[in-house]
């Protein structure tokens, strides 16, 4: 770890006046990883935890505003959130470890970074640690790196669960900037694709506090969050999905499906949710949507897998949404 | 005095059974239990050493070459830097288990991409890892570096001692009724043990004091003086608590070379512990390996012929290769048979012996076959088995010493109510699992290894043991204790054991299962010498001599000890080698595995629901310790069959996953509430305790019978392991 | 420098040291506590498990001067030889370790675990988000499974939660 001067920030003003030249550290369990390989390497970290952000609270429409430092078990075990979106409950559950999810916080979850293998290895080439270096992934052991919206440049995946259930629930993700004025970025457009700058994760950029992330007023329909790993906890999504489906009668009113493991963010295709509204049910439904929602899909050769994984967690995913009889 | 036994006959009058105070055997709390489990048992880092300076490794990021110049003046000085090694007595990779000399040194010359080839050395933890972190390295690329073990263009070499030829298999294989030709796949491991690496190094004078984290203390010495080009002498090493060794602490490893130059050098005490990134990459990995496996037999599933013929790898040089087939020689019977390992040279980390070198992935693949082969035959599985094993050891035509292998088979069987299982593949569903069982056979060769121990019987009816030998999470603490209070009368209480320091007489150090055994028999032996030296004292036959809780004798003629030593302490020390037993019959452990497990149809996720052990280990010495290596050895079988994997990047030879997040050992959550069941046994060949070892034996065939249970459950066999999802995806119910 | 006050098993210590000192390695080389474990420095073995303002936490990915003025609670503080907790004990009955190098982490993590539970807290194999009723075995699995053992002293681990949890958990659903 490069020597840093750490500094406390009391409030807002005073985290945001410091930002310019420093990095925020919240609960510091993805932050501290990389700086002690050095792969990320800041000056100077001012330390948020001092914030008064650790609030949830019914928002004026019904919503639910999580602020930005409560952290992953307190927003889990919120009655709230278990009540009105068990989904996000599932999929934080489903992630890290219970010494993790004490510590990680909403704000810091939304700004994990990949878990790409060459990305952690300052010895070897990478686009996003290092523009213009390489990506040592594309031809080498890529098992867990995207099969959807990747670039030449970098075929990296986000890693984290929360914010694949945000994605289901259109969540809204409240950003202060270095000016004072706070703006709500939809979670889809948070977090970026690739394409020529896989440097930027997402939308940020200095000075920017994220304070809340606000949850629309609940809505209907059953929610589940699958998740499928190589071993039986305590390990990262090669596939999850985040899906919340409303019938009305026989057929489907609505669906919102995200996805996590396959791409450099949480992935939704309204196209996939488009041709399943207004159908009756069926394997054969459920298998036009896997087609729509994989038909640009791409495997690196060590994770040609996913595809088929994709599609067969997808159906079930679907299968278990639409069925009569089981409790939402 | 020295009681000095050489194991060349049996030794059956199972003494310790005719003793009175009811420890051997019994599920005995370890007694370093306390000290463990509040965080008060000190590990190699753990010392308190006053003036102490940090140092951390530097790793190559070549593959092959040399090193051409390190910035060291950059560096030093700054942010707390003291120095940086280049010392030509580096370490290139950890010396092999029992080597007893250095292993390949200077650290100019790259083998390996990680290996390490510089120390920096800090006031701080802190300081020392950043100043590795930013060190300027040059390298030159020299040569032709082969990273693939199954590339055309590898080199390969045939080790002479491991080849065997008898009879003709190619034409067992035509006339058998059937057949099971196949190649598998295992992956390398890494032992992962819990405590990383680390050694405090401190000098007075020519007298290095290392505290380190080693499992065989003498050898270690000596390798570690050879390196450093000093007597072993002027060296005590103390590893009273290891925490985890699996094969990677057997040989001295460069921390421990890398800070006993730095102490000598700066002049202060230098601790070295690897990151954990750094104990993937320069301590030893178990080789990957491809076994070719052809068994042929007759109608009645009687074995007419074996083949087992295997790849594996390690570095240029390294004489140590994985022994897959060292439990195939004996395990079953079969006329005609080729057996043969062929060693790929590969610039990747070090191979070298990880928890049951050989019967770990060997016997892994042969009980897959086996079950192949059942599936063929038409034959159950456990009758497979029983109808093939032999009576004597089908290629050296010598006895077998004890054997409960048939009966854990049908214990097994019993317990796990084999034959209530479905039997046709892929037809039990529960949901959205497939269910399937699965079984197959244990075993791993015993091995009794030279051992000392000294006890002393003190005036006042205590009693002291005490041995270089070291405790791994074995139970050594506990075992020896109970031989000793066994034989002495003594309750646990007045017994203190002392392990792990080079003072005491030397141990056989924790290896290939010989610890116990072996460390157990010089106890025993030192014990029976204070019990002649009480029995002449009271004028009566060693034989007849009753001695229990603290007492000598029986009812009112019962003396206390400390009356009959009257002052005097008596002390022994024990001395056990191993003879003509080892050779005469062929020594090993058996057992047997039955799991079950749910696949799930739609993702191919595995989840094993139930799993079962019976083994044969001789002589139990504690049910409790016992019950948990068997644990141990069968959580590491699922980690085996279902998540561990060490990736290679076949461009420059790095591991890929080199760290606990990506190379998948079992949670919690991946096991169920194993069952262990330790039959009663004797071998009365094996030591003079009638002990055997018990610490690999619950490795060995254990993946096995997860993927003959995956195979049952949805009629897909694995073959290249470990059975990842992916492996399963292609070939699941499309439904 | 920075300059920070830690409460550590009730006794107050003022740490000055280095801004990347971790909490994990403030105990073990600044302040003699070396209880808590290294096994991975990078929170993927849960080794270094303490309970920070009653909350389990990695000591290893956090850093001492971010818990200034905070109460930790490491193996050390919930029990000693002869005076053990109940759950080190239960460890020591049911073998719940063999090494012990993970062992302060289990223990620590299991101590702040079974207080989750206690409040209600649901995990990964709830089967409703209500909270569990008591604790399964497999509840406790997964909520221990951030603790890595590799002598693979799971099924002991289990079985000293459960004779300790049955004790303390029986019908915690909120």
């Amino acid at each position: 770890m490069k020597p840093f001067t750490y500094a406390r920030a009391n409030d807002r003003a005073d985290a945001i006046a410091q930002a310019a030249d420093a990095t925020y550290i919240a609960g510091g369990t993805n932050l501290l990883d990389l700086m002690k390989l050095e792969v990320m390497a800041p000056d100077k970290l001012v330390d948020i935890n001092r914030l008064d952000l650790s609030e949830i609270r019914v928002t004026d429409d019904g919503g639910l505003r999580i602020g930005a430092l409560v952290t992953n078990s307190d927003c889990a075990a919120d009655e709230r959130v278990r009540q009105d979106y068990p989904v996000l409950s599932r999929a934080i559950l489903a992630g890290a470890s219970g010494q993790l999810r004490n510590k990680a916080t909403t704000g810091g979850n939304l700004c994990q970074r990949t878990r790409c293998y060459y990305f952690y290895d300052t010895a070897m080439p990478c686009n996003k640690r290092e523009p213009g270096s390489g990506c040592q992934a594309m031809q080498g052991f890529n098992r867990i790196h995207a099969i959807l919206g990747a670039s030449d440049a970098c075929i990296a995946t986000y890693p984290g669960d929360m914010a694949v259930a945000m994605t289901a629930l259109d969540a809204q993700i409240e950003i202060e900037n270095a000016d004072g004025e706070t703006r709500l970025v939809a979670i889809q457009e948070f977090h970026l694709l690739p394409g020529d700058h896989p440097e930027k994760d997402n939308i940020l950029t200095a000075g920017d506090l994220i304070t809340a992330v606000i949850l629309p007023p609940p809505v209907e329909g059953k929610q589940i969050y699958r998740k499928v790993r190589d071993r039986a906890s305590y390990a990262f999504a090669l596939c999850s999905v985040a899906a919340i489906v409303e019938m009305d009668g026989d057929t489907i009113a609505s669906a919102a499906l995200a996805f996590g493991g396959l791409a450099h963010k949480p992935w939704r295709d309204q196209d996939v949710e488009a041709l399943l509204v207004g159908q009756k049910p069926s394997a054969d439904l459920f298998g036009k949507a896997a087609d729509q929602l994989l038909a640009d899909a791409q495997g690196y050769g060590s994770n040609d897998f996913k595809i088929p994984l994709t599609r067969r967690v997808l159906m079930s995913v679907l299968k278990e949404a639409t069925d009569k009889g089981a409790a939402a | 005095m020295t009681a000095h036994h050489k194991m060349d006959k049996a030794d059956s009058r199972n003494r310790l059974d005719d003793m009175a105070q009811g420890l051997v055997g019994s599920p005995m709390d370890r007694p370093d239990g306390p000290l463990k489990v509040s965080g008060r048992a000190t590990y190699a880092h753990e010392w308190d050493v006053p003036d102490m300076l940090y140092g951390v490794l530097v790793r190559a990021t070549i593959s092959k070459g040399r090193v051409t110049d390190v910035a060291s003046g950059a560096i030093i000085g700054k942010n707390g830097v003291r120095a940086v090694i280049t010392d030509d007595r580096l370490l290139r990779r950890p010396a092999q288990g029992g080597a007893d000399e250095a292993p390949p040194q200077g650290s100019k010359q790259v083998d390996y991409f990680g290996q390490p080839i510089a120390l920096v050395v800090a006031d701080t933890f802190e300081q020392a890892r950043h100043g590795a972190n930013i060190l300027g390295i040059s390298y030159e690329a020299e040569g032709q570096a082969s990273f693939d073990p199954e590339a055309d263009d590898t080199e390969t070499d045939t080790p002479e001692d491991d080849q065997f030829d008898q009879g003709d298999l190619d034409q067992a294989m035509q006339d058998a009724a059937f057949t099971v030709d196949q190649v598998y796949h295992t992956p390398g491991h890494n032992s992962a043990a819990m405590e990383p690496h680390c050694a405090i190094a401190s000098w007075e004078g020519d007298k290095l004091t290392l505290r380190g984290s080693y499992q065989m203390l003498n050898f270690n010495i000596n390798e570690l003086a050879d390196a450093l080009h000093i007597v072993p002498d002027n060296i005590r090493m103390l590893s009273p608590y290891v925490g985890g060794g699996f094969g990677s602490k057997l040989g001295i490893s460069p921390e421990a070379v890398s800070a006993a130059i730095a102490a000598k050098e700066i002049g202060q005490p230098v601790c070295v512990a690897l990151s954990r990134p750094q104990v993937f990459e320069t301590t030893m990995r178990r080789s990957e390996t491809r076994q070719h496996v052809r068994l042929a037999c007759g109608e009645d599933g009687v074995l007419t012929g074996i083949g087992h013929e295997c790849l594996v790898s390690n570095l240029p040089g390294e004489t140590f290769y994985e022994p897959v087939t060292q439990a195939t020689h004996f395990m079953y019977g079969g006329k005609h048979r080729t057996l043969g390992i062929e060693v790929a040279r590969v610039n990747r980390t070090c191979g070298g012996s990880v928890r049951a070198p050989g019967e770990a992935v060997g016997m892994q693949v042969l009980e897959n076959a086996m079950d192949e082969l059942a599936e063929a035959s038409g034959i159950d599985p456990v009758e497979l088995r029983r109808r093939n094993v032999p009576d004597r050891h089908p290629e050296q035509d010598i006895p077998y010493s004890s054997r409960r292998f048939m009966e854990a088979l049908d214990e097994g069987a019993k317990i796990f109510e084999w034959d209530k299982r479905n039997k046709k593949p892929g037809s039990l569903r529960e949901g959205d699992w497939l269910i399937g069982h699965g079984m197959a056979g244990a075993a791993r060769v015993n091995i009794l290894s030279e051992a000392k121990a000294k006890v002393t019987l003190l005036a006042d009816g205590s009693a002291v043991v005490e041995t270089d030998m070291t405790d791994i999470g074995t139970g050594t603490y506990a075992i020896l204790t109970q031989i000793a209070g066994e034989m002495l009368g003594l309750p646990a209480d007045k017994i203190e054991t002392k392990l792990g320091d080079s003072d005491f007489p030397a141990g056989p150090g924790s290896g290939g299962s010989w610890g116990a055994a072996s460390t157990g028999s010089a106890v025993f032996l030192a014990c029976e010498d204070i019990r002649k030296a009480i029995a002449k004292k009271l004028g009566t036959d060693e034989a007849d001599l009753r001695l229990a809780d603290g007492k000598a004798g029986r009812g009112d003629t019962a003396r206390s000890i400390t009356e009959v030593l009257d002052g005097t302490p008596i002390s022994a020390v024990g001395h056990i080698e191993p003879g003509q037993t080892l050779e005469e019959m062929q020594q090993a452990t058996y057992g047997s595995y039955f799991a079950e497990v749910a696949v799930n149809a739609v993702t191919g996720e595995t989840r094993v629901k139930r799993m079962l052990g019976v083994f044969g280990a001789g002589r139990i010495l504690n049910e409790k310790t016992a019950t948990s290596q068997c644990y141990g050895g069968m959580i590491w079988g699922i980690g085996s069959a279902l998540t561990e994997e060490l990736v290679f990047d076949n461009r420059d030879g790095h591991i890929v996953n080199h760290d606990l997040a990506e190379y998948h050992i079992p949670v919690n959550l991946d096991v169920p509430q194993i069952e262990v069941v330790l039959l009663e046994e004797r071998d009365e060949w094996a030591s003079p305790i009638q002990a055997k070892g018990i610490g690999e034996l619950g490795i060995c065939g254990a993946a096995a019978a997860v993927t003959n249970a995956i195979y049952n459950a949805t009629g897909i066999r694995v073959r290249d392991y470990p059975a990842t999802l992916d492996k399963l995806l292609t070939d699941l119910p499309t439904d | 420098m920075e300059t920070t006050e830690l409460s550590v098993n009730g006794k107050t210590h003022k740490l000055e040291a280095d801004s990347r000192v971790t909490l994990l390695d403030a105990l073990r080389n600044h302040l003699g506590l070396t209880g808590t474990k290294k096994g991975c420095d990078h929170g993927q073995c849960g080794a270094c498990t303490v309970i920070v303002e009653g909350r389990r936490i990695n000591s290893c990915l956090t850093l001492a001067c971010m818990h200034d003025g905070d109460e930790v609670t490491t193996i050390e503080g919930l029990g000693e030889p002869g005076n053990l907790s109940d759950l080190q004990a239960a460890f020591v009955a049911h073998d719940g370790f063999q090494c012990g190098y993970c062992t302060p982490g289990q223990i620590c993590s299991a101590t702040a675990m079974l207080e989750e539970a206690k409040a209600g807290w649901p995990s990964f194999v709830s089967d409703d988000l209500d909270g569990p009723e008591g604790l399964s075995d497999e509840e406790i699995s997964e909520r221990m499974s951030g603790n890595l053992c590799r002598c693979a002293a799971y099924p002991n681990i289990v079985d000293a939660i459960r004779q300790v949890a049955g004790r303390q958990v029986a019908g915690a659903k909120s």
